[in-house]
């Protein structure tokens, strides 16, 4: 399947194992990916806070490169984030012919246009893996079955919320993806209250407090139903619940430590990939426990 | 008739233990109402049972409950639904969340969502006398952008699914910022500029919002609260350039300096920035910017340990190729005079293709 690949900014920054990791993942899925790489940020919701009409044209711009791409079925993202706010333009902008005339008109000079209709969709790689792909074919393309890991789901608000914007009309099993995926691959899916609740990322520069007592909160609740790791379709979840995680500790005030993965990376390990390759030694948290476990299991 | 499995949540002041779950059963057609189910189990089985409720037609706002840890009005709520969600088809029933419990389902709204309400002065302080002999007259387009917020039936539905107000019982909370924005958004109103002023320099106003969408998901009248606390930031730092010590005007000025600049976000000058209105020189040498900035310092050493940073990432950031486009972009709407918005809760959300969005929100200064 060929895509449209829009990686985002976190994953190019200050996360860079995730795009590593996708490209190292998506052949593997003989997805073909077409990565947009004049298309801009996606406001992460600060744009949208800030001008809404500024932020529906940046999207409208990235929309209508990704839909020049000879061949794409669609739109990749690798961020819950980028998702939730590029979905929301989007909405809007399929809402109303004149409202997206308005919009348009700013990308005219650049030969760009944004189409509505016609089937077209931006699907963050979890929505991939289950609606494209498909868990069948997940699972046979499975090397090492990820068998005795348990796993704890973080989705991301941007990616299960609002529902009604997010496609559950049509997709109504969208927040549990993650725990099939999981399961796909072997490994056990552990429940806890924070699976779809806020890593506390949006606040941080505004409110410290707020923002790591939440990220504390789940990865205490995932520590305590025995979780070896979380894993997150989100890399600002990631830098909430990873880089910032030793910071958390002091606003929960006991120990924490437990690894948080990027969505693909744990459908990497699954697939085979060497755990180098998917950067999983750019973690704040070390991952080494769930290597070896992994390592473990290949031996086996 | 199908018969359908109720795990209530009781709890008696009184009786001096815990609270527990109590198991029940009703037999009603899926598409009546969880607060039915709960009214028959009370006519059947138990009298005793906590609800508060009066027109179980989501007008009243009275018998907000969760419903398998999800937050909204029980009379909203179809059973056949919730069994459908409900593990094993089991239906969970638990009182609301973030306030105290009085009884049973009964939660106390005065302690919580009241208190917050009156927070925000929540009624209008005029600029001036009304016109001899007259009312304030304004035109229903002035009107048109704060009929979202004036929606809101004090349920305290948003209230109990706020993940702020989980670790922050201080936050001020979606119902009330919601309420704060109807009279913000009122063209009558004589205090705006100080209600937000206010707002942003409380740390728990609306930049103690994490915009985690909990409030626009469970609000049974679309009120959207969360979209109003961004209307409020909107006015706060683009119409009256409110600089809070909270960091939300520099963090927004920060963020869209760097999109307007690189195109991407360059993360490690956002902390910077955003302790600084926004410019990188100002963040490190001023107290609170320099103070801030030390306190992240062991985050920044760690990301640089662990490789997810290189010294040289955090110093340079590649520009988009076509970055003057970008910039082209962000300069032909901020000269605007006025902010452009199409607000689906006021246009409909199949707008069609002639309709014009609506030019709301007072105006633009920068």
């Amino acid at each position: 399947m060929r895509l449209a690949y829009w990686p985002g900014c976190v994953s190019r920054g200050f996360t860079p194992e995730l795009h590593g990791s996708v490209e190292k993942v998506a052949p593997l899925l003989d997805l073909e990916l077409v990565e947009l790489d004049r298309a801009n940020c996606c406001g992460a919701g600060v744009i949208a806070e800030h001008n809404q009409e500024l932020v529906d044209t940046l999207n409208a711009r990235t929309f209508a490169m990704a839909q020049k791409v000879e061949g794409a079925a669609g739109m990749m993202n690798i961020c819950s984030t980028c998702q939730g706010a590029q979905s929301e333009c989007q909405e809007r902008l399929d809402a109303s012919g004149a409202y997206r005339a308005e919009v348009n008109e700013h990308l005219e000079p650049e030969g760009l246009s944004y189409r509505q209709g016609g089937g077209w969709w931006n699907k963050n790689f979890l929505w991939i893996l289950v609606e494209e792909i498909g868990l069948d074919t997940l699972r046979e393309r499975v090397q090492r079955p990820l068998e005795g890991l348990r796993i704890a789901p973080f989705y991301g608000c941007y990616i299960v919320r609002p529902s009604k914007r997010l496609g559950f009309a049509e997709h109504p099993e969208r927040d549990n993806y993650l725990g099939m995926v999981i399961e796909a691959l072997g490994a056990e899916e552990v429940e806890y209250a924070g699976a779809r609740k806020c890593c506390g990322f949006p606040v941080i520069t505004m409110n410290r407090t707020t923002s790591l007592r939440q990220a504390g909160r789940h990865l205490a609740d995932a520590i305590d139903a025995g979780a070896d790791c979380l894993v997150t379709p989100c890399p600002l979840c990631h830098l909430n619940l990873d880089l910032q995680q030793p910071a958390a500790t002091k606003f929960v005030e006991r120990d924490l430590g437990i690894p948080v993965l990027h969505l693909p990376q744990m459908v990497g390990l699954a697939l085979g990939v060497p755990p180098k390759e998917l950067g999983m030694g750019k973690h704040v948290v070390s991952t080494k426990d769930v290597q070896r476990k992994v390592a473990a299991l290949a031996a086996a | 008739m199908p018969d359908y499995q109720l795990k209530i949540r009781r709890f008696d002041p009184e009786a001096g233990e815990p609270a527990y779950w109590a198991d029940f059963s009703a037999e009603l057609p899926p598409e009546r109402s969880v607060l039915d189910a709960i009214l028959q189990v009370k006519d059947r089985e138990d009298a005793s049972i906590g609800i508060r409720c009066s027109c179980r037609a989501a007008i009243c706002g009275s018998c907000g409950v969760r419903i398998n840890g999800r937050s909204a009005l029980a009379c909203n709520t179809r059973i056949g639904d919730a069994a459908e969600r409900g593990r094993d088809g089991v239906i969970t029933i638990e009182p609301m969340g973030n306030m105290p419990v009085l009884k049973d389902l009964i939660t106390d709204m005065e302690a919580v969502h009241w208190k917050k309400v009156r927070r925000v002065v929540p009624w209008l302080l005029p600029a001036e006398d009304p016109p001899e002999g007259q009312e304030y007259i304004v035109p229903a387009e002035a009107m048109l952008d704060v009929t979202q917020s004036m929606a809101c039936i004090h349920c305290g539905v948003c209230v109990s699914a706020c993940l702020s107000l989980e670790v922050d019982p201080d936050f001020i909370g979606p119902a009330a910022l919601a309420k704060a924005y109807r009279f913000v958004g009122d063209p009558r109103d004589g205090e705006q500029e100080a209600r937000l002023k206010d707002l942003a320099e409380d740390p728990h106003g609306i930049y103690d919002c994490t915009h985690c969408f909990a409030c626009i998901e469970v609000c049974p009248k679309d009120v959207a609260p969360m979209n109003q606390i961004m209307r409020l930031r909107r006015r706060a730092t683009n119409d009256f350039a409110i600089k809070d010590s909270n960091n939300g005007y520099g963090h927004e000025k920060a963020f869209l300096n760097i999109i307007e600049r690189w195109g991407t976000l360059h993360e490690a000058q956002l902390l910077p920035r955003s302790f600084g209105d926004g410019s990188l020189v100002k963040g490190q040498l001023r107290p609170s910017g320099a103070r801030q900035l030390t306190e992240s310092l062991p985050t920044i050493v760690s990301g640089l340990a662990s490789g997810k940073v290189s010294p040289r990432k955090a110093l340079i950031h590649p520009k988009l190729p076509d970055q003057k486009q970008v910039r082209r972009i962000v300069e032909e709407i901020e000269s605007k005079d006025e902010r452009l918005e199409l607000n689906l809760y006021i246009v409909g959300e199949m707008a069609g293709e002639d309709e014009q969005p609506a030019m709301a929100e007072g105006g633009q200064e920068s």
